[in-house]
């Protein structure tokens, strides 16, 4: 970037850091910055799979923050008494989509299910990602192979293509998209960190608000425009926590 | 198919009845063995998980995690446990040479564009036609989790079950037709049990192999009309 030496020169160009600031993602100081205005009713897609890729601390303030009635897509449904586990516990979720809700721990979710207090859609795991990605982008529905004849498909259109048998799926779009990466720059690009990988470059096409926590921010230029796996323009708020 | 004892150095390759029925590791030494050099290959949750330990260290085999990596290594112990890097079980694991990452829609484009020459799955039943179910009892108070259970069946280009041949009650789980809800139809290549292995073809079951018993005698204990 242009330094302040260049400052003799008659016609002095346009510096680019000035530039850059224009277009900087919202960079959030505090979790509760990170997560405001999310209204009641929200589609919410929350990355992750088990903890690799988990924004714990964004599903944290947004417990604190109120929203209700959500529907939540997301792979599981949640572990022990942290997380998406306690946002279930503070019945703010009307609606599960997920491919594995039962797990060991996944006793505050079994237990609002088995008392009809939550619903629950149950996805294949790649329809589940294949859905969030159709939403991003701007496919109107797919033919899948997947659950072809099974309890999932039920009551689905099918279509038959070269005499192989494929099931409609639709789209799966949220109003918000909470993922975790690994390092973000200023502008909002995204590198995430081995399997943490999982949902998040998928969930970041798929909503209207996108906010990613990682570990650290850095400076625009500092990532290789090489290894960014999502590009700054589907990010809108990124929050630096450290230790996570 | 490549004769006996290329990997596991478990199997005698002598003629004659072999001794069974088999144990969990000797099913999936099996497994490991009829698995092709260098193939790309999916381990599901369970017992597959078991074949990892009899792949022989220069069977080229790349193992795919549906998380998001190829050239998947061991469990991580001790000092080599990242939270970032798990395996579809959420197991801490390492990652070899070669290794790299992708998102969920990359792996199960992978896995349904065909690009994986094998999957090994658990089973609760597979039937004549292979028809395969191990996502749900169905019953009424159980809660259907599926993972990408119905991904893997249908997408990999060979699937290998690994199971009992019977239920701890004695029941049959290669049977004429699935009673638990099923993960995928007609997706079957392959089924490994402690009694046989059986191939699912479209002629029928066939015995490839059997262990401390005979096709007759399977052919008398189960429903399916066995060849």
């Amino acid at each position: 970037m242009p330094g302040n030496t260049a400052s003799h020169q008659l016609s002095e160009p346009e510096p680019l850091a000035s530039y850059c600031e224009g277009v900087t993602v919202q960079l959030c100081t505090d979790p509760d910055e990170a997560v405001a205005g999310i209204a009641d009713g929200s589609t919410i897609l929350v990355g992750g799979f088990g903890m690799a890729g988990m924004p714990v601390t964004l599903i944290d303030a947004l417990i604190r923050q109120g929203a209700g009635d959500l529907t939540i897509v997301s792979n599981n449904a949640g572990n022990g008494d942290t997380g998406l586990a306690a946002l279930l516990a503070k019945r703010r979720v009307r609606r599960v989509v997920c491919s594995f809700p039962r797990q060991s721990d996944s006793y505050v979710f079994d237990e609002l299910y088995r008392s009809g207090s939550v619903e629950l859609e149950v996805v294949p795991q790649g329809t589940l990602a294949e859905r969030m990605r159709a939403a991003g982008a701007g496919i109107g529905a797919f033919y899948c192979p997947t659950g072809v004849g099974t309890l999932l498909a039920e009551g689905k259109e099918t279509r038959v293509i070269d005499g192989r048998t494929y099931v409609l799926e639709y789209p799966i779009h949220g109003d918000v998209a909470l993922i975790g990466a690994y390092r973000a720059d200023r502008m909002g690009n995204l590198v995430y960190r081995k399997t943490a990988r999982n949902f998040g470059p998928v969930m970041a096409t798929a909503a209207t608000l996108v906010v990613a926590q990682v570990r650290e921010v850095v400076e625009t230029g500092g990532i290789d425009p090489e290894t960014v796996v999502t590009p700054s323009i589907y990010v809108d708020r990124v929050l630096e926590v450290a230790d996570a | 198919m490549s004769g006996p004892d290329v990997r596991s150095g478990n199997m005698s390759g002598a003629s004659g009845p072999r001794p069974g029925p088999l144990s969990k590791h000797d099913i999936a030494a099996l497994v490991a063995r009829d698995i092709p050099h260098g193939a790309f290959v999916n381990l599901g949750i369970g017992l597959p998980t078991l074949v990892a330990d009899h792949l022989a260290a220069d069977s080229g085999v790349v193992l795919h995690t549906e998380n998001g990596m190829l050239n998947m290594g061991p469990a991580a112990h001790g000092d080599a446990v990242d939270p970032d890097l798990t395996n579809a079980g959420k197991i801490p694991v390492t990652e070899l040479p070669g290794a790299s990452y992708f998102h969920h829609a990359d792996s199960f484009a992978m896995m349904r564009g065909g690009h994986l020459d094998c999957c090994v799955l658990g089973g609760f039943q597979v039937s004549a036609a292979g028809d395969l179910a191990n996502w749900h009892t169905g019953e009424p108070d159980a809660i259907p989790a599926v993972g990408g259970a119905m991904d893997l069946a249908i997408g990999a280009r060979q699937v290998f079950v690994m199971m009992t041949l019977f239920t701890k009650d004695g029941v049959p789980k290669l049977v004429p037709r699935c009673t638990y809800p099923v993960t995928g139809l007609g997706c079957v290549d392959r089924v490994y049990t402690d009694h046989a292995v059986f191939d699912i073809t479209e002629q029928g079951v066939v015995v490839r192999e059997a262990f401390g018993t005979t096709a007759d005698e399977l052919a008398g204990l189960l429903e399916v009309p066995i060849r």
